[in-house]
Order: structure tokens, then C-alpha cells, then sequence
């Protein structure tokens, strides 16, 4: 593995101003450390994906940097911009509001509403602002969500697993969707996702976390819009997965299985990228 | 390897499976036949005032007894006879003053009640110290009939208007009360992570998720609560009134005026329907959002 994991780690472009910083971040759960001192820095506009088993930590972590896991013991230090939005696994739309009104909840200022519709046009809901939630598809319903991330201007956008409820043929338009709006508007986005296909071809750069830490930092040098046909995609996608404790028979792309089920998998080897990881903290 | 072997075992008895003659698979066929749609569990679609149905059916019988002699009118005057007084009293327009002092003791009960209902709901619901203060004190005044209240009541306020409305709106708190804040506290938690992702105020979490959010339960309470403030008005219309619907039937028993009473207890029923009715169409409305069983 490490052989060809050389070349993925390619020198990153120019360091940007950071969005985010964490240092030392700790998070407990009764007396289980579920973040064991996480260091991390996100850059400006960076696309980063954060993969991980189920009970890594990943959703710990996410929720550490929205700020929302009040009564959760801790400690370390967290930096994050002012304006951030986070988009969940359901698109969480208040039922008893109408799409334009959830768009624009708790969005303050008297253009809040023309943002709302520009907004929902920018998704491709013009027309459906009367709507009530019920009315949309789920497809429609988690663009909807997208909007209502969109119209706060975010510096930094949280995404937890944001197309994981959807069926196949929304997810890929989504994710061509996700990827315009972030070209287009370039927050910083933290995308935690456990389809390792899904997080090689939007993000800039994949986390894997693995028993509250940092095991894997890696830097995806691709062109933008990308194949999973590229064999460099593949690579990417297979170092990953074995990061993730999946292993292969040769190394090769498994078509059949692109989700990992790590659960009942034994634990990796090791850690294989660690040493040669440029933002490992501990290096 | 070891995970593909179990699927080559099962394939072999579904190979046989498909070697069986043809015709095995038509004879299946009609059982299975279905056109249409599917049963539907739910009840339908509404008719408009359908819901009519029952009090006329009830009209009706009491009609059809009378008529026939069945029913003495000693003991039920028959319905005929009912409207033949209550014209009378229309013209006379004892019932509409009557009715209209009745009108106005319920109808103050009911907006302060379900005023006071709400505010103590979202007290409760929001804030743990309105939940220790407020939860338990409304469940022991919930155990308390209003009629064992009459005598205290009577007491500090006299018995005058204030005693009867203050009674009337008691009961309405409670029920207002009980059902907003099971609604309330019921509340998705989803929903309320969304409020603080959004960085709402505690204002606009109110107007925006609780308020809403609670509606299903608050008109559920609502609906009891009309209800109550009638039951009240015959509770407190009985004490020291000069005027009032429960002070009419009153008057009534003492000169044995069955007609009179009837007419009473019809204008109650009727008053119960229609504000029954106007709670629901405000409901369907300010509801219309819901998909619910009856839709």
C-alpha cells in the first residue's frame, strides 16, 4: 500500500488562512474519550471529507465544531468562523412552515426573503417557495436544506452525511449540485460521509478518523469534475478503504462493494499513511 | 470464499423450483388477481356536514316517540312542543338576554383561561424551574373539581361576575394547559438542534418551532376547554344568578316548566356543536400543514 500512496500525497497548494482550528479537542462520553486530542486545521474554502467507521467519532467531532454538543465533557481549544451552517442527514425541514420560510428562518434583515428565493432558485426550486415540506420529493427536501445553508452566507459549511437517506440517481445529482455551490461561493466544507466514493470525489482533501484520532490526512489532487473511471480515482478510493480497515484481494477497484462495512471487520494493521501524512499533528 | 457458499446451496432447490411444469404457476394466478386499489385503512374522505348526522337521527327518534305516544309528555315534551316555547321565549326575549349573559361569562372564561393555559404551558415547557414550580401544582389542581372550589371562590371574590368567569376559566386553564404542554414537551429534539444550528433567538424559537409544535396539542385542549367553560356556566349559573341560561332552567324546575328546561339543555347542545365546529375548521386551517389519518 504504501508504495503508491506516495504519489497521492502530493505537496498541498499555497497554505490558506484557517477557517477552522481545533487543538487538542477532547470530547467524552461518560468516562470513553471519544476525540483523544484532535488537532486539526480546516483553510478557507478547503473541501475537506471526514470519513470513519460508525463510533469513530466523526459525528462527535462534527458536532464539537457546531458547537452543539452542550453537557458533552471536554476539553482543548476551538477556533470557527461566525457565520457557519450545517446541513444534516435529514433535511430537517419544519413541517408546519412553508420551503420559503424555512429557507429563511432565523435569517435576519428585511431582504431576507429575496435572499430565501434566490437562494432556492440557486438549488433549482424557483416556483416551489408557497410549498409546504410534504409536497417536495426527498431529493427536493434536502436541496431545500442546501438553500437554507446557502442563504447565511456561510463561511464554514457542516455537512453530516447530507446525501446518505437519498436514493442513487439524487445522490450523484447532488453531488454535482454540492460541488457548483461550493465553486461557486467557496465556504470552507466539512463533510462527514461513510461513502469513501462520494468523499474522493468532492472533497479536496479526506480525513479518516479512527478511535477519536486523526489516521489519515490526505490531499486528493484531481481535476475537477471527476471519474471514478480515472485510475488514479481508484487509488485514491482503495488507499482510503484500507485506511479503513476493507482489504482486497489485489489492491483493485471492488465495484460490487463501494460502501465499507467496517463493523464487524477486524482492525487495520496499522496506520499506513501516518508517517508519511504532512498535517499529521503528531509528526 | 466462505460467504458465496451458502448462496450456492440455496440456488440448487430454485433451479427446481423453475424445472416445475408451467401450468403449476398458472393456477396461482387467480388468487392473486386484484384490481383497483388496495383496502384502505383509513376512514375516507369527509362529506361536508355529515357530521350532522347523528344529532338529527337523535331529533328524529325523540320526534318519531312523541308522535306515536311512546313518550309522555309529562316526562319529555315532544319536539314540537320544545320550539313552540322556545318561539315564545325568542319573543318574549327572555332567552336572548339570557343567552347573551351566558355567551359572555363562557367566552371571558375561555380567553383567559386558555391565555393562562398557554403561558403556564410554555413556562413549564421551556424552563426547568417553570417545570418545578408550575407541572406539579396544575396536576393537584386538575384533582380539584371546580364545584369543590365554589365555596373558597364565593368566598374571596363574592358572587358576582369575577367568581363566575375566574371559576369558568380554572377548569379551561387546566385542560389548555395539560394537552399544550404534553405537545410541547413532546416536540421533536431534532428540531430544537436545528433552532440552535440556525442561531435562533429564544423569541423566535418560540414563534417559529414551540408555538407551532404545540398547536396539535393546544387544540386538542381547545376543544376540551370549550366544553369545560359550558360545564361551568351550569355550575356557576346556579349560584345566586339573576340571569343566565342554568339561572332560565332553574327558574324552570321550580315551576316545573319541563318545555323550558328542554329548551335549555338544547340550546347548550347546540352552542357545544357549533363552537366544537368552529374549533375544528380553525384547526383544519391553521393545521392544513399536517397529513394526518382523517385526510
Amino acid at each position: 500500500m504504501a508504495t503508491h500512496t506516495g504519489g497521492l500525497t502530493a505537496p498541498r497548494p499555497a497554505v490558506r488562512a484557517a477557517a477552522v482550528r481545533t487543538t487538542r479537542l477532547v470530547r467524552s462520553f461518560g468516562d470513553r474519550d471519544v476525540l483523544k486530542g484532535i488537532d486539526l486545521t480546516l483553510g478557507q474554502g478547503e473541501f475537506t471529507a471526514l470519513l470513519g467507521r460508525s463510533g469513530s467519532g466523526k459525528s462527535t467531532l462534527l458536532r464539537a465544531v457546531a458547537r452543539l454538543d452542550h453537557g458533552v465533557a471536554g476539553s482543548g481549544e476551538l477556533h470557527v468562523p461566525e457565520r457557519v451552517s450545517l446541513s444534516f442527514q435529514d433535511s430537517r425541514l419544519l413541517p408546519w412552515l412553508r420551503v420559503l420560510d424555512n429557507v429563511v428562518l432565523g435569517v435576519r434583515g428585511r431582504d431576507a426573503k429575496e435572499r430565501g428565493a434566490k437562494a432556492l432558485a440557486e438549488v433549482g426550486l424557483e416556483g416551489r417557495e408557497r410549498s409546504w415540506p410534504h409536497e417536495l420529493s426527498g431529493g427536493e427536501q434536502q436541496r431545500a436544506a442546501l438553500a437554507r445553508a446557502l442563504v447565511r452566507d456561510p463561511e464554514l459549511l457542516l455537512a453530516d452525511e447530507p446525501f446518505g437517506a437519498l436514493d442513487a440517481l439524487t445522490r450523484i445529482r447532488m453531488h454535482d449540485l454540492l460541488r457548483e455551490l461550493y465553486e461557486r461561493h467557496r465556504p470552507a466544507v466539512l463533510l462527514v460521509t461513510h461513502d469513501v466514493d462520494e468523499a474522493v470525489e468532492l472533497a479536496d482533501r479526506v480525513l479518516v478518523l479512527e478511535d477519536g484520532r486523526i489516521a489519515v490526512d490526505l490531499a486528493v489532487d484531481l481535476p475537477t469534475p471527476r471519474s471514478r473511471r480515472d485510475p488514479r480515482f481508484q487509488e485514491y478510493r482503495d488507499t482510503l478503504l484500507a485506511a479503513l480497515g476493507v482489504h482486497q484481494p489485489d489492491g483493485s477497484a471492488d465495484p460490487v462493494h463501494p460502501d465499507p462495512q467496517p463493523a464487524d471487520l477486524p482492525a487495520p494493521g496499522g496506520r499506513p499513511l501516518k508517517d508519511k501524512d504532512p498535517h499529521d499533528p503528531q509528526d | 470464499m466462505t460467504d458465496i457458499l451458502p448462496q450456492v446451496r440455496t440456488a440448487e432447490p430454485a433451479a427446481k423450483d423453475r424445472a416445475q411444469p408451467f401450468p403449476t404457476v398458472r393456477e396461482l394466478r387467480p388468487a392473486t388477481t386484484a384490481t383497483g386499489t388496495r383496502r384502505r385503512l383509513g376512514p375516507g374522505k369527509a362529506v361536508p356536514f355529515a357530521r350532522l348526522t347523528g344529532p338529527v337521527l337523535v331529533v328524529l327518534i325523540w320526534w318519531a316517540a312523541s308522535a306515536t305516544g311512546y313518550l309522555d309528555p309529562r316526562i319529555l315534551s315532544g319536539p314540537g312542543a320544545v320550539a313552540s316555547t322556545a318561539a315564545d321565549l325568542i319573543k318574549s326575549g327572555r332567552l336572548q338576554s339570557n343567552v347573551a349573559v351566558s355567551l359572555q361569562r363562557a367566552g371571558l372564561g375561555l380567553l383567559f383561561g386558555v391565555l393562562a393555559g398557554v403561558l403556564l404551558a410554555v413556562a413549564a415547557g421551556l424552563s426547568r424551574v417553570g417545570e418545578y414550580l408550575l407541572d406539579g401544582t396544575l396536576q393537584v389542581k386538575r384533582a380539584i373539581p371546580s364545584l369543590a372550589l365554589l365555596p373558597l371562590m364565593i368566598l374571596w371574590l363574592g358572587i358576582g361576575e369575577e367568581m363566575k368567569v375566574t371559576l369558568i376559566a380554572l377548569g379551561v386553564t387546566v385542560v389548555v394547559y395539560i394537552n399544550t404542554y404534553a405537545s410541547l414537551t413532546g416536540i421533536d429534539r431534532r428540531y430544537v438542534e436545528l433552532g440552535e444550528s440556525l442561531d435562533l433567538s429564544r423569541l423566535q424559537f418560540i414563534r417559529k418551532v414551540v408555538v407551532p409544535g404545540a398547536l396539535p396539542g393546544f387544540f386538542v385542549g381547545l376543544r376540551l376547554a370549550v366544553t369545560a367553560s359550558w360545564l361551568g356556566l351550569v355550575v356557576v349559573e346556579q349560584v345566586n344568578a339573576t340571569k343566565g341560561l342554568g339561572y332560565m332552567m332553574f327558574q324552570a324546575q321550580l315551576y316545573a316548566q319541563s318545555d323550558v328546561i328542554i329548551v335549555g339543555l338544547v340550546v347548550y347542545g347546540v352552542f357545544g356543536f357549533v363552537s366544537d365546529a368552529l374549533v375544528r375548521a380553525a384547526e383544519r386551517r391553521v393545521l392544513s400543514w399536517r397529513r394526518t389519518l382523517a385526510d
